[in-house]
């Protein structure tokens, strides 16, 4: 069933790469434009945490002065949500989703490239504050506010100048993407499997990127109304969060919160997608539970929208207030939770290989589940009344985005390099990265919880001698070596594959989903026929016709 | 390392040795001390999880690999098993119910608690980046060292802090006392401590405020009763006229000071910096940023941007003699 790519007599020019990357609408150019785009922005905020972690590594240390530091963590925080986080996800789905439902394309190929070039723009609005201003090496007119910019802070009192006005227009522009993004994800999941493909026929992938694309749509919109409200209270005389007029501040934190809540789990359940793709594949295992595992995943995305105020628990709620949030964040766990045990069910009692891929996996479930427990610890609002705005939750947080997301994304990036480019990542440049990445992560990260128990907060330029802090504070610095050491072997790898990688094939891995079923990198259409489905893994039934999935569930 | 968070909590309250001055898990107040019980729990139960599923893992991974004398033949496909499913459906949520009651319980004893007819009130004022406190009570007004009287468990006298805020948002947070409170413009927020030991505790801004956030020190020192009423009668007293330094004053009064500090007795009555009546009473200065010595003192009114850089006090107009002068007269604001 693997289909030929035609070959093309056209030759290319220069400036026809260029325009044909410029103007495409294919879903595979965009996806790559949006992986590449974020890798780029991964880079930088990388170096925002270098130069920050130089700083923390002593105390009272005057690497940088405050207004530097303050810039450079927000920058870090909105940059990697906004700009590498987002895009690298909207990136994965877009190239996959299309292939492993048996399409052509998305539904909507221009609005796709509309969102991607708005949410690239907004990028650069961002980093263009840099130079605003006082020039680069002063920090420019960068924003400082934080990455949740919490009222007052931000208004014309306490942030004059237009640096706020980046972090705003930056934002509100990376959000029409994202909504564009969604609605391709929902209309092309819904309407545009091929046929035998119902509902629960399709990959894991799609589910997780359809419940996504529903978060997205109704994360987005508060986001969106508060960078308006703070935009008239900035310039037409509002005063929506000015408590010196009526207004509320704590609405602002209402506003945020309920776009961040529901998007951290935007940034997760992709990731949930990529290991639900490798873990069976390199288990040599269906998937354990399917049904459960869909059941989880539109739960999470349903329950996600009712937790937001844990992020207010020092805010001042009353008592029951409080509780209800405690209630609904625990119970989020609970889906979460059954995935990892699914995880877990599906390596029991397979043969596992253990390629770069499935190491990735298995860093993200042991990491995932710390991450989740001290999740559960920061849901309990009383040990939260401590533990908030401590170095304890950026340890957390920095588990869950680094241990989780980045994991799982470099996982996506050695098991689908291969069908993008049609060549092999090298399996021992791999395992360095995999392994001096573990080290770093861990020496940076799980130290980091022991300020937060010490009382350190987070946002502080520098902090004191003799609070019991600096060893560890040491220790993480420490760790951003190894890590900046694994990406740099990542990104040689990536370079050196993509040029003299061995030939991948169709179908490297021996799995069972439909972008398997085309040639490496896929032809610009996709599939020379539409495929038709009878099971949740085509693939395996052509394999495997003596024992075809269709025949048990 | 959720077994080590365990047993270093175990470790910090059997040793009762400071690790560290803002160790969480050594309460000396009431609040502080519902928080640790919960949280000793809490880590008891997520450690267990811990323990289990990562054995389940690390077995998995062991047991389950890929061996080099393995054909290529797959293993059985199991595609689920109810049983099992709903096992580790219905144990997670007991263990939710379990937890969230237990947390419940908590937060209704430290929110809901009534203050007593004996208990001190302080009103606590948050600014970019030093704290006002307001006592009422005793009419007096101070910043940056919190005063509050020694509290016993059979006779409680509890220390009641009205939280509020004259810009932006600020967190008043001290690890062993209490978990942290914001304090928010237009949204008064209450608090409560009842420390049972004597003794200095440290804590320190725990929201994002601006530049100097990480320089918003909080220093609370507890004391006997006598010594609280002691120091209540000392701060009560208008400042100190020397003489000796009446060109200081003048200059003090002169010159923009005034408008921004406070120092009873005088005409300096601003409302923007801190209550300088009695600035020597304290050991630190600049919201614990600085020892208060001399050359210290001298320093921050020459530039106080070169030592808390963003700090909101503009530097003073003087000559290195007024400065001289300026400074002879705080040092003598006991």
């Amino acid at each position: 069933m693997a289909s030929e790519s035609i070959p093309m007599a056209i030759p290319k020019t220069s400036r026809g790469v260029v325009f044909e990357w410029l103007f495409t609408a294919d879903h595979k150019k965009i996806g790559v434009m949006y992986i590449v785009y974020s890798l780029l922005f991964l880079v930088i905020m990388g170096i925002e945490a270098i130069l920050m972690r130089i700083q923390l590594a002593h105390p009272h240390a005057s690497f940088m002065s405050p207004q530097t530091f303050n810039r450079l963590f927000t920058l870090h925080g909105t940059t990697g949500v906004f700009f590498v986080a987002m895009p690298i996800l909207f990136g994965f789905g877009n190239y996959l989703v299309p292939l492993m439902i048996g399409a052509r394309d998305m539904a909507f190929p221009r609005l796709n490239a509309f969102s991607f070039w708005i949410t690239a723009f907004g990028g650069l609005v961002l980093y263009a504050s840099f130079f605003a201003g006082g020039g680069f090496l002063q920090g420019g007119s960068a924003p400082d506010v934080g990455w949740f910019a919490y009222a007052p802070l931000t208004s014309t009192t306490y942030s004059p100048g237009h640096s706020t006005d980046y972090w705003t227009l930056s934002i509100l522009l990376a959000g029409v993407g994202s909504v564009g993004g969604a609605v391709n994800f929902i209309a092309t999941i819904l309407c545009m499997r091929c046929p035998g493909m119902t509902l629960s026929r399709m990959p894991l992938l799609a589910w997780m990127n359809l419940v996504m694309g529903g978060l997205v749509l109704v994360t987005i919109s508060p986001l969106t109304a508060a960078q308006i409200m703070l935009m008239i209270d900035r310039y037409l005389s509002g005063h929506f969060f000015d408590t010196q007029a009526g207004g509320s501040v704590v609405m602002w934190m209402h506003f945020f919160w309920i776009f961040g809540h529901p998007e951290v789990y935007v940034l997760i359940i992709p990731c949930f997608a990529f290991v639900s793709e490798v873990i069976p594949v390199f288990s040599r295992k269906a998937m354990f539970g399917y049904p459960a595992m869909v059941a989880a995943t539109v739960s999470i995305g349903f329950v996600s929208l009712g937790v937001w105020a844990h992020h207010m628990y020092t805010v001042g709620m009353p008592s029951y207030g409080n509780a209800f949030f405690v209630l609904t964040t625990m119970i989020v766990g609970v889906p979460t939770g059954i995935k990892i045990f699914n995880w877990l069910a599906t390596m029991w009692g397979g043969k596992i290989r253990f390629a770069t891929p499935m190491l990735f996996c298995v860093g993200f479930l042991f990491q995932f589940l710390i991450a989740g427990l001290t999740g559960i610890m920061l849901a309990t609002a009383p040990f939260d009344w401590q533990l908030s705005n401590s170095y304890f939750v950026v340890a957390h947080f920095h588990y869950v985005i680094v241990g989780g997301i980045l994991f799982t994304i470099f996982a996506a990036f050695y098991y689908w390099f291969p069908k993008m480019t049609g060549r092999m990542l090298n399996e021992t440049l791999g395992k360095w990265h995999f392994w001096i990445m573990v080290i770093g992560f861990h020496l940076t990260f799980d130290f980091m919880h022991i300020p937060g128990l010490l009382g350190m907060p987070r946002r502080v330029y520098t902090y004191e001698p003799g609070r019991g802090w600096e060893t560890w504070n040491l220790i993480s610095s420490i760790g951003v070596i190894f890590q900046a050491a694994a990406i740099l072997i990542f990104v040689y790898n990536m370079i050196q594959s993509y040029f003299k990688g061995a030939p991948a094939g169709s179908d490297p891995w021996d799995a069972w989903t439909l972008e398997w079923a085309t040639t490496s990198p896929p032809p610009d259409y996709n599939f020379a026929a539409i495929p038709e489905v009878r099971s949740r893994r085509p693939l395996w039934d052509i394999k495997h016709p003596e024992d075809p999935d269709w025949k048990y569930e | 390392m959720l077994v080590f968070c365990t047993g270093s909590a175990t470790l910090a309250a059997a040793l009762r040795n400071p690790i560290s001055p803002t160790n969480i898990f050594a309460p000396a107040s009431t609040p502080a001390h519902s928080i640790y019980r919960l949280s000793i729990f809490l880590l008891e139960v997520t450690g267990a999880i811990f323990v289990i599923v990562v054995s389940l893992l690390a077995y998995a991974v062991v047991k389950f690999r890929k061996r080099k004398h393995d054909d290529d033949s797959e293993p059985p496909q199991v595609y689920g098993s109810n049983q099992m499913e709903l096992a580790w459906t219905v144990l997670p949520v007991l263990i939710v119910v379990v937890l969230f009651v237990s947390t419940a319980q908590v937060i209704h004893r430290v929110q809901d608690a009534q203050a007593p007819e004996r208990a001190v009130r302080v009103t606590a004022v948050g600014h970019q980046f030093w704290w006002e406190y307001r006592y009422s009570q005793f009419g007096l007004v101070t910043a940056n060292e919190l005063h509050v009287p020694v509290s016993d468990s059979k006779n409680p006298t509890p220390t009641y802090l009205a939280l509020l805020s004259a810009d932006v948002d600020h967190t008043f947070w001290v690890p062993r006392l209490a978990g942290k409170t914001d304090l928010i413009p237009n949204h008064p927020n209450t608090m409560w401590i009842d420390p049972q030991e004597t003794g200095l505790f440290l804590g320190q801004c725990g929201q994002y405020c601006g530049t100097q956030h990480a320089k918003m020190l909080l220093r609370v020192y507890v004391q006997s009763r006598e010594d609280f009423d002691r120091w209540v009668r000392e701060q009560q007293q208008p400042a100190t006229s020397d003489p000796t330094v009446a060109a200081g004053q003048a200059l003090f009064l002169a010159k923009a000071c005034f408008a921004c500090h406070t120092i009873r007795g005088t005409i300096a009555a601003g409302q923007v910096g801190p209550d300088l009546t009695h600035l020597m009473s304290r050991d630190t200065i600049a919201s614990g940023a600085l020892p208060n010595t001399p050359e210290n003192l001298r320093q921050w009114v020459h530039n106080p941007n070169a030592i808390k850089p963003g700090s909101l006090m503009p530097v003073p107009d003087l000559t290195d003699e007024e400065l001289g002068q300026v400074t002879a007269y705080l040092l003598t604001l006991h």
